[in-house]
């Protein structure tokens, strides 16, 4: 459709109805900020990213290697905690975040696999050219109280991931889902994906109720150091009792995934892991960062009281804490500039502040959330939008093609405009 | 004030939104229950195409008269935009953000004349 006045000039019309859903579409105004700021100059990472995976169950179930529990999975499939079971998932808010149910639908061609093609579409329009990719309903295994049925999804959906999708584009890695209620098969989990393309590190989701001090994971700790993984604290809603008592996913949300972070990072700190394992590097994801500049000064606090109870460690808690790594999503962002700044200072933000999406999740950010904010200059901007990532995982650059192209494009007006007429 | 045409009155179903880009600004044409909004098509919150999603009333929490809680409702008087991005709510009626008057989605006139519909640009 094509209108024009004379006023206006040429006028271009859209009309939803008419339209399927389309990643690339539905972020047309991302690929704009990528452009208008430049992105071809610079790596971008995204170290938290998401998939459905439940709508490649079948596929994951052809890996479960225990018949019976193939069989039932089969049958079961990956449910989602809904309306009806008290644990409810709300994260598309109710319907008003319509990539939920549009992506679902979304047409994509027969190759490559249907989750990398919806990768390169958000990849591309944002100006991400890395990203790690983690599962959405299967971080929620830590919750199962089937220790054996968690450890069966955990191998099948471990291996999936890097044979269907890591395997095939280069651009996607992950850090591999550890199934933590079992140490020995965490060992086993190292020792396998070790050296696959595209795993860059082992995460565990920080909602499992287990305590990251006890003596079974020491061997996968020291095995990860030895190895040079980073081990990652993926956040997520969890079956905490206290966030029982909140009837609004709001609650569970705010407090929630800042909650389960602090309970790992203190049991991590206070039984000393940065001492008996110095060169072992630890991110914590989709926390947000208003939490840690709280946490570092309440464990700063109890530890000049209370350091009888905490005889190895010989710095400050906050001293261990600026060493560690972050992710930034869902970043605070309102009204909050003076309190921003300072957290980026407290956790030498520079250095140690890795960019997420969390997409497509409800409350991803973009970019350019890093990128405009005013306190950073512009080598600062690049370190966390990428240049620490880059450094953490020891990656090898990756652009995606768009922004090649629009470097070479950029290069051939150069030249354009250098030649002599 | 340049008007450009979107559509005759009939073109859109109710409910229905067409975006213009007119030189480089996105503005989206709302239709509900009869009347035309016409709005920039940027949420000031992270950039996203603040109009492209869904429009939902307000909901209502009740309390009776001593103060307790008994239900919840929607204000059907009461439309908002849902920006897809992050549902990021704004009023439909004049574009304010419902949880911060300070934000707002920029507000264009839209003109019903001869059955065609305008927009003052």
């Amino acid at each position: 459709m094509d209108a024009k006045t004379e006023e206006t000039g040429p006028v271009e019309l859209r009309d939803f109805s008419l339209e399927h859903y389309d990643t690339t579409q539905a972020l047309a105004h991302a690929a704009e900020q990528a452009v208008q700021r430049k992105y071809e100059d610079f790596l971008i990472v995204d170290v938290d990213s998401h998939h459905y995976e439940s709508e490649s169950f079948s596929e994951i179930a052809e890996y479960i290697e225990d018949p019976v529990l193939r069989q039932n999975a089969s049958h079961q499939a990956m449910t989602k905690p809904g309306i009806d079971t008290g644990n409810g998932s709300f994260q598309e808010l109710n319907g008003r975040i319509i990539r939920y149910r549009g992506r679902r639908k979304e047409k994509v061609p027969p190759t490559p696999h249907r989750d990398i093609t919806l990768m390169r579409r958000w990849m591309d329009a944002m100006g991400t050219d890395i990203a790690c990719l983690f599962p959405t309903p299967m971080l929620n295994l830590s919750l199962s109280p089937n220790v054996a049925m968690q450890t069966g999804l955990a191998w099948a959906y471990n291996r999936w991931l890097c044979e269907r999708i890591l395997a095939e584009e280069p651009r996607i890695k992950s850090m591999i889902y550890l199934p933590f209620h079992d140490p020995a098969a965490c060992v086993k989990t190292v020792e396998y994906f070790t050296g696959k393309p595209g795993v860059i590190g082992f995460m565990v989701t920080s909602t499992h109720h287990r305590s990251v001090f006890e003596n079974d994971y020491i061997k996968l700790y020291a095995m990860l150091q030895e190895r040079g993984f980073p081990l990652a604290f993926h956040s997520a809603t969890g079956s905490e009792p206290g966030l029982r008592l909140f009837n609004k996913f709001f609650g569970v949300h705010a407090l929630g995934f800042c909650w389960h972070n602090m309970v790992y990072l203190t049991n991590w700190i206070i039984n000393a892991m940065p001492e008996r394992f110095p060169k072992l590097k630890t991110i914590w994801i989709e926390s947000g960062l208003a939490w840690v500049p709280f946490l570092m000064q309440r464990l700063d606090n109890e530890y000049m009281i209370r350091s009888s109870e905490v005889p190895m460690l010989k710095r400050k808690p906050s001293d261990y804490m600026r060493e560690m790594y972050y992710s930034s999503q869902p970043m605070e962002m309102t009204d909050n500039r003076e309190s921003l700044e300072l957290t980026f200072k407290l956790i030498n933000a520079k250095s140690q502040l890795l960019y997420a999406s969390d997409f497509p999740h409800w409350d991803m950010d973009l970019p350019s959330t890093i990128y405009d904010l005013p306190f950073l200059d512009e080598q600062d901007k690049r370190n966390i939008l990428g240049g620490n990532a880059q450094r953490l995982f020891n990656l090898e650059p990756i652009y995606s093609p768009q922004k090649l192209a629009r470097r070479a494009a950029v290069a051939r007006d150069a030249v354009g405009s250098a030649s002599p007429t | 004030m340049p008007e450009v045409k979107v559509c005759t009155d009939s073109e859109l179903v109710d409910g229905a939104v067409r975006v213009l880009r007119v030189k480089d600004i996105e503005i989206a044409v709302i239709k509900h229950a009869g009347q035309y909004f016409a709005y920039h098509n940027h949420c000031p919150h992270q950039g996203g195409p603040a109009c492209e999603g869904v429009r939902m009333p307000q909901v209502v929490e009740l309390l009776d008269t001593q103060g307790n809680f008994i239900g919840q409702t929607f204000d059907e008087n009461d439309i908002h935009i849902v920006c897809p991005w992050h549902g990021y709510e704004f009023h439909l009626s004049d574009g304010v953000n419902v949880s911060d008057k300070r934000l707002r989605l920029k507000k264009f006139k839209v003109v019903e004349r001869d059955g065609g519909i305008y927009v003052a640009v």
